[in-house]
């Protein structure tokens, strides 16, 4: 006799929690063919400014974090993730309709761009930063700083995992916080991404993880006066023109979409930083 | 310590008149826009520009109005195509190394123009804007045949055409922070000064005539916020570049998205000066002085809010009212004065404006005692004493010779203050203790820190802001990167 499985409840990933929707709604996720997978949460603004509260408050201890920290706990979650590669690619082929194999691919990419993100952590500033020879008695120094609050469109077509990946992982290389939302068709494997950063040392709030119609999200997220960056990576289906106007109120940095999956890129990491330059006094001696 | 107060504003230390000579300048009644190499006139009518000083006319000035910026963009886009992006590296640093000869060949004469049209006092003008202009094209001259070393990879290219609106506080040095990158980089331009301050600009179109710069590598195009809101929003420009305020600024982000225009912002601030009890009082009040009376307060980056730490408060604020009271206001040309007049009555009517206000707010005013010359925009030095960090005297730019003091207690306090602000342009830390600076430097949320010292500018050096101060730098190898792209890209 076969054993009956215990199916997952997917709920949201904020502040290191897995709240459902203070909406109560969710949506209804289905494989390629169309059979029932899980019933998502349908996230609402309420969500998406408790996440936004959450990434705020993990800003001072993620960015104030030492870099060799940070690429440690990164690299980590390549480490977590790696353990559970079978459930990912088991959720991927289902939900995407894809072969164990290019599942397996998907997973493979996602788990080593953990690793080559995490080595960014402490020599990224030392690519972009620079000690600059002012005509001057001054010692001037230029260094890359995180933004602060990222808010992410991911990646919305096949290729979930490693595009919510290759959007999150750069952004908080520097010490940025995220409010990510997950593809809408196949948002499974991003909470249970969330399971393994919950896991990874990754300190609560750094990345927070909602689910549902980023059509209806990513206004209020594009607006929020907490929100300092806006990766509108995954919403070239949007009308994502009227999200860079609203962004531009509180003069967010804003990316605009592009197509596919981003690849892993230094650019990435650096779009979401301050380059701040300190002068300081030389004395004659 | 010795009472050096004078007692009607003058007393010690007068000078006899030293006024630098306007004979140097040869100014025409009129002038055109500079469009392809030449002097044309505008179709938008003209205007005049004015010595803010005597309210006395200079000269006549075009405006363009949107067919002129068409056609100041069709010869930026023919230079761009046909002649600047298959000039070698080398020749079109050799170019700027020309600009920057002429500029300090010329720079008696350019300082005497910014002084006229700008009211800053000479002294700065000569030892501050025109030599760093100079500079400013000789270290991107240098960049020029480097650009496989900007960080971008290998071979990167030019954007293309390079819309650039700049302010009127350092009419040429702006000038400069946008040309010389963006021609290093392989760019044309079309740039389009400040409307009460176009003359310099004018000149330097002369100087790029002198140069022998191939036309249409840069034009400029005279006219009021019109004329700039045209241009940026000219489809077939590549890049916008902005220096001037935050509101201004949300308008060029908001008319660029959607398009494929990159966009550098350098807006507004409202900097805290940090002074802790441990600091070397003299120098920081004379860091004081210069950060918010520099320009008359006409800084984006000035120290307009001075964060004291409590103990020393009264000392320092004593300090700095004998010190602005030994300051010469008036004549921007006379070499002994300290400050100059306010750059327009508009400028100086919103000074008055938040002052009162401030005192409305309950703050305390205090003003140097000076003289106010009968004609000409002239402000005081001011300082508000009893400012709480609510009041709009703390949380809106000025843009005058306005200081507002506010007092802390612990390091933490003085950062969480310093960052009470939408803006994170700039920022001041006075302490004699270098690991105190260090550990504040790192947490203050700004782009560009002077500890034991303030407004410094240099061409090697990144300038710009975080949050709602803008994006993107002007400087250095991250101000080279601004008018570039990959090679892939």
């Amino acid at each position: 006799m076969s054993r009956l499985t215990i199916p997952k409840t997917y709920k949201l990933y904020i502040g290191g929690k897995f709240p459902r929707s203070e909406s109560g709604r969710t949506y209804e996720v289905s494989s390629a063919e169309g059979r029932f997978l899980a019933n998502a949460s349908l996230a609402s603004r309420k969500d998406a400014r408790d996440a936004v509260v959450a990434a705020r408050g993990a800003v001072a201890g993620w960015s104030g974090a030492t870099a060799y920290n940070r690429g440690q706990v990164l690299y980590r979650v390549a480490e977590v993730l790696e353990g559970r590669r079978a459930q990912f690619v088991d959720e991927i082929s289902s939900s995407e309709g894809v072969t164990a194999a290019v599942a397996g691919r998907q997973v493979d990419e996602a788990i080593d761009a953990w690793v080559w993100y995490a080595g960014w952590a402490d020599k990224f500033a030392q690519v972009a930063g620079a000690g600059n020879p002012v005509a001057g008695p001054y010692f001037n120094l230029s260094v890359p700083e995180p933004t602060g609050v990222v808010a992410v469109v991911a990646p919305q077509g096949a290729g979930s995992l490693a595009g919510l990946v290759e959007a999150v992982a750069p952004a908080l290389v520097a010490g940025n916080t995220v409010v990510v939302v997950a593809s809408e068709r196949f948002p499974l494997s991003a909470i249970s991404l969330a399971e393994v950063l919950a896991t990874s040392d990754l300190p609560a709030g750094v990345v927070n993880v909602l689910t549902g119609s980023p059509a209806e999200i990513a206004p209020w997220l594009a607006s929020h006066a907490d929100v300092n960056a806006l990766d509108l990576l995954g919403a070239g289906e949007l009308d994502w023109v009227d999200l860079e106007v609203v962004a531009a109120d509180t003069l967010k940095r804003v990316l605009r979409p592009e197509p596919g999956l981003p690849g892993r890129a230094l650019d990435r990491i650096l779009a979401f930083t301050e380059t701040k330059t300190v002068w300081h006094t030389k004395s004659t001696i | 310590m010795k009472d050096i107060t004078p007692t009607d504003g003058r007393g010690f230390l007068e000078y006899a008149p030293a006024p630098e000579s306007q004979a140097i300048l040869h100014l025409k009644d009129s002038y055109g826009l500079f469009i392809d190499g030449e002097f044309r006139d505008g179709s938008g009518g003209s205007f005049q520009t004015i010595s803010p000083a005597t309210e006395k006319k200079i000269a006549e000035i075009a405006i363009a109005d949107s067919a002129d910026v068409d056609l100041a963009v069709a010869a930026a886009r023919r230079a761009h195509t046909k002649v600047w992006s298959k000039l070698s590296g080398a020749d079109r640093g050799k170019y700027l190394f020309r600009i920057a000869r002429l500029v300090q060949e010329r720079a008696r004469e350019l300082a005497v123009a910014e002084s006229l049209d700008n009211g800053k006092p000479i002294k700065e003008s000569r030892d501050v804007d025109v030599p760093l202009v100079a500079a400013w094209f000789f270290y991107y001259a240098g960049w020029a045949d480097k650009l496989d070393y900007a960080g971008l990879g290998a071979n990167p290219r030019s954007l293309g055409v390079a819309a650039q609106v700049i302010p009127w506080n350092f009419p040429l040095l702006m000038l400069a922070w946008k040309i010389a990158p963006a021609l290093a980089a392989g760019n044309t331009v079309v740039l389009k000064p400040a409307e009460t301050t176009p003359l310099s600009a004018l000149l330097f179109a002369e100087i790029l005539q002198q140069a022998d710069l191939p036309p249409g590598v840069v034009n400029i195009v005279t006219g009021a916020g019109e004329t700039g809101a045209t241009l940026v929003r000219h489809p077939d420009v590549d890049k916008v570049a902005f220096t001037g305020s935050t509101g201004v600024g949300r308008e060029i982000a908001k008319a660029v998205a959607g398009s494929h225009k990159k966009v550098t912002l350098e807006l507004g601030g409202k900097a805290a000066n940090i002074v802790f009890d441990d600091a070397p009082i003299d120098q920081a009040v004379e860091g004081i002085v210069n950060g918010i009376f520099f320009n008359q307060g006409h800084v984006c980056c000035a120290g307009s809010r001075l964060l004291v730490q409590e103990n020393i408060h009264d000392e320092v604020v004593d300090r700095l009212k004998q010190r602005l009271s030994t300051l010469r206001l008036g004549d921007p040309l006379d070499k002994n004065t300290d400050i100059g007049a306010i750059n327009s009555r508009e400028q100086l009517e919103r000074i008055r404006a938040l002052s009162d206000i401030g005192e409305q707010e309950g703050a305390e005013r205090w003003s140097a005692p000076c003289d106010i010359p009968e004609s000409g925009f002239w402000f005081a030095p001011t300082i508000f004493t009893n400012v709480t960090t609510s009041s709009r005297i703390a949380r809106e730019e000025i843009f005058g010779p306005v200081l507002s003091v506010l007092t802390f207690r612990t390091p933490a306090e003085a950062i969480a203050k310093a960052n009470n602000t939408p803006y994170g342009l700039s920022a001041g830390i006075w302490s004699d203790k270098g690991s105190k600076i260090l550990a504040v430097a790192d947490q203050l949320r700004a782009g560009v820190i002077w500890a034991n010292t303030f407004n410094r500018f240099d061409p090697a050096s990144p300038f710009g802001g975080y949050k709602e101060s803008g994006y993107g730098r002007e400087g250095g190898r991250h101000g080279l990167a601004a008018y570039l792209k990959g090679a892939s890209a």
